[in-house]
């Protein structure tokens, strides 16, 4: 069993849960994951890290509401336990020295990449970081990703906060005015990972993403986290999380995701009818992260 | 009984098993065999001609007391059978089910000459269940305590007999297994159909109550490595992981949706009791036309699972012929008495999707036996123009495993092969790393529960010399 010491909502669907799990976040790096297990009869989930405090034995995980067993996590109380969170798993993203560094984060896609920012600037990277949203209600740890990067930019598509326009847009506009990043990791959703990825792909800047496929065990004994990558078959748990963004396969991953796309909307609705009001954390304890 | 003569004793039928009959148990998940009565177990035992040099002994990866735990068969003494084998084997309610016997201690049973073995097997499973069923399992006595730690990294087969072992000697066990319960592939791989899930709890539970400590959700090579485990004062250190990290055929649109591996699919219906979705969240494919590739127990296993979440035509896809097939003969059987079609001499060349990411046929070509090759079996051959396509909407490949590569990744100066697999002395079990002992699948490669639990046993001997002989 493990427990929840804090539990915000973010905006929209979106939330922080941080979790006591004082020997595992010993050992994690950034770039690694978790697979969760809310309840006993639960499904497991991989869950990138937002962050960790190895001081305070505590690992963030920023996650969004999407079926059902995300439902049933935004429901626990700080002091409520899961069943299981394990790992780390996977292996730490490249955050050794490269000269200029890039994070892109995108959406749920910010969290991941702040460890990864934190530490690529302790190596002695000049970070930039870029971090975006479909709206203002949906962006996160802003002040985070500023302490975290040497220079930080906004955007949000609908313009509500920052600037307006994708992330790629702000990225061709550094690449333009001469601030061309020696090395990129992008995490966000797979159209936005795929998107800069085709952006960076011409001017030849390595660029890593991450991919968050189904898992089962997270350590290579199931093989459902496949990806194609350079026309080769890896597994996301050992192989990944993190993958070369110019040779990975985005349309074979976003079809892979929505293999259970309909008993998944089956199993949510069922959840709905059993506990309509899942979304109580919203109102009680809405608070800035 | 026991007055027949050898002779008529010899001409007595072998008891059947009473089982669920095909038409019912396809469609549920219980157990398949109901266990033999009291009565037949006896009558099985008298079966033995207590051979003066038993052949049958030599043919349990373990040695167990054959004719030995028979005899207290014949005498009705059942709890006291059921010890007799735990003295070689800890494990004879799960051996009794998923040892290959028709290859093992059967085959060699004097009585196979002329009539049929004696269904050692089935004696084996009644008595330990007997024990079990009646709480008549007796805690060992257990040796005083020596002030050794022994970590075991895997709670399968080779981790739980090497636990029991070396718990017995009064060393200090501790188990990490990285799933969230224990038993490895017992719980993961087998179903409930062919292994009832309590039985493995049974199993451990047993072994808590000699004080083997069991940690879940850990994940040597991941949270911790060996070397810090050693740091954590240790004394030795058996690694028994598991084959864990599935083949794929390396053919066009294998990554199409509804392909799976083997422990894939069987983990989501077992471990994650996936068919009983959405009352346990896990989903799984409910396939009408289901093709499973291979002819181990595994692909056994699998294609049985698919027929009992609601297949029409579940397949087994196989490159050779029946003879060659590794799976035990009575998995076969079941197979063939529930309905499952096998396509044998037939090998899948692609995966044909449905434009929208789903696999929806497979083209396969039809192959024929040529020479021996390395592993004394006919070789197969495609047949150049044979290709045919067959609908499928499912399809799970069990083709084997490779060796699962957390912990030889992290542990330096343990050497492997070039396929990943520990490389051990075969007297010891001990690893290039001194006080680092391997068994089971991770040093052999796929293979089967007893043949892991032997190597457990030669395991637990040496550790417990090596760590009796340690300052």
């Amino acid at each position: 069993m493990v427990k929840v010491l804090e539990h915000y909502h973010l905006g929209e669907n979106n939330y922080k849960i941080v979790f006591e799990v004082p020997e595992l976040v010993k050992k994690a790096q950034p770039g690694q994951f978790v697979v969760l297990r809310i309840s006993e009869e639960g499904e497991r989930i991989p869950m990138s890290i937002g962050d960790m405090d190895p001081e305070k034995g505590s690992l963030t995980v920023i996650y969004q509401v999407i079926g059902k067993t995300t439902a049933l996590m935004a429901t626990l109380k700080p002091g409520e336990h899961i069943m299981d969170c394990v790992g780390p798993l996977g292996n730490p993203s490249h955050v050794d020295k490269k000269g200029k560094y890039m994070v892109i984060g995108g959406g749920i896609g910010i969290a991941p990449v702040h460890p990864a920012a934190k530490k690529a600037r302790e190596n002695g990277n000049e970070v930039f970081g870029i971090i975006g949203a479909r709206t203002k209600d949906l962006l996160f740890f802003e002040d985070e990703m500023r302490k975290a990067c040497d220079h930080l930019y906004v955007c949000t598509d609908d313009g509500s906060y920052g600037e307006k326009g994708f992330v790629t847009d702000v990225l061709k506009r550094l690449i333009d005015e001469g601030n061309k990043p020696d090395f990129i990791l992008a995490i966000g959703p797979v159209p936005m990972m795929k998107a800069v990825c085709a952006t960076s792909k011409p001017y030849d800047i390595e660029t890593w993403v991450s991919v968050n496929p189904i898992m089962i065990d997270g350590t290579g004994m199931c093989g459902a986290c496949r990806v194609s990558v350079g026309g080769i078959t890896k597994f996301g748990c050992v192989d990944g999380p993190d993958f070369d963004g110019h040779l990975l396969d985005f349309d074979e991953l976003t079809s892979r995701l929505r293999m259970y796309h309909q008993m998944e909307k089956e199993s949510m609705e069922q959840f709905e009818k059993k506990q309509p009001c899942y979304i109580g954390l919203k109102e009680s304890s809405k608070k800035s992260a | 009984m026991s007055e027949l003569s050898k002779a008529e004793r010899m001409k007595l039928p072998r008891q059947a098993m009473p089982e669920q009959k095909p038409d019912i148990r396809k469609v549920n998940f219980k157990e398949v065999p109901h266990g033999y009565t009291p009565e037949q177990a006896m009558a099985e035992a008298s079966r033995c001609i207590e051979c003066k040099k038993p052949k049958c002994i030599a043919g349990c990866p373990v040695e167990v007391d054959i004719p030995g735990f028979i005899r207290l068969v014949m005498d009705g003494k059942f709890a006291e059978a059921s010890r007799k084998i735990k003295e070689t084997n800890s494990l004879p309610a799960i051996c009794g089910r998923v040892c290959p016997q028709e290859e093992q201690c059967e085959v060699v049973c004097t009585l196979a000459k002329k009539f049929t073995p004696v269904a050692i097997g089935n004696l084996e499973r009644f008595v330990a269940d007997y024990e079990r069923d009646n709480n008549l399992t007796e805690l060992p006595e257990i040796a005083p305590p020596t002030g050794k730690k022994v970590a075991i990294v895997g709670s399968g087969p080779a981790g739980l007999t090497v636990a029991g072992d070396l718990i017995k000697l009064g060393h200090q066990v501790t188990i990490f297994e990285a799933l969230h319960k224990p038993g490895g592939v017992l719980v993961y791989g087998i179903p409930e159909f062919r292994l009832p899930k309590e039985i493995v709890k049974a199993e451990v539970d047993y072994l808590k109550q000699m004080g083997v400590e069991v940690k879940t959700s850990h994940i040597v090579g991941k949270l911790d490595t060996i070397d810090e485990l050693f740091d954590q004062d240790y004394d030795a250190i058996f690694i028994g992981t598991g084959a864990g990290l599935p083949n794929f055929m390396r053919i066009p649109g294998e990554n199409l949706n509804g392909v799976y591996s083997a422990n894939e699919y069987l983990t989501r219906s077992n471990l994650m009791k996936a068919y009983d979705f959405p009352n346990a969240d896990t989903p799984i494919a409910r396939g009408k036309n289901v093709a499973v590739l291979g002819g181990g127990n595994t692909a056994m296993d699998a294609v049985r699972t698919a027929l009992r979440l609601g297949a029409e035509n579940a397949y087994i896809i196989y490159r050779r012929s029946q003879v060659e097939m590794p799976a035990r003969a009575a998995e076969i059987h079941h197979a063939e008495e529930e309905g499952i079609q096998f396509l044998l001499l037939t090998n899948p060349v692609r995966f044909i999707g449905n434009g929208e990411g789903r696999v929806e046929r497979m083209e396969c070509i039809r192959m024929e036996l040529g020479e021996p090759d390395d592993s004394g079996r006919c070789r197969p051959v495609p047949i150049e123009g044979s290709n045919f396509e067959i609908e499928v909407d499912t399809v799970v490949v069990a083709i084997g495993n490779s060796s699962n590569p957390l912990v030889p990744r992290t542990t330096p100066g343990m050497d492997t092969n070039k396929w990943g697999n520990i490389l051990v002395n075969e007297e010891t079990m001990e690893s290039s790393r001194p006080g680092v002992f391997a068994g089971g699948d991770i040093v052999t490669g796929g293979a089967t529960v007893i043949l892991a639990a032997g190597a457990g046993k030669k395991a637990a001997r040496a550790i417990h010399e090596y760590v009796m002989n340690k300052e």
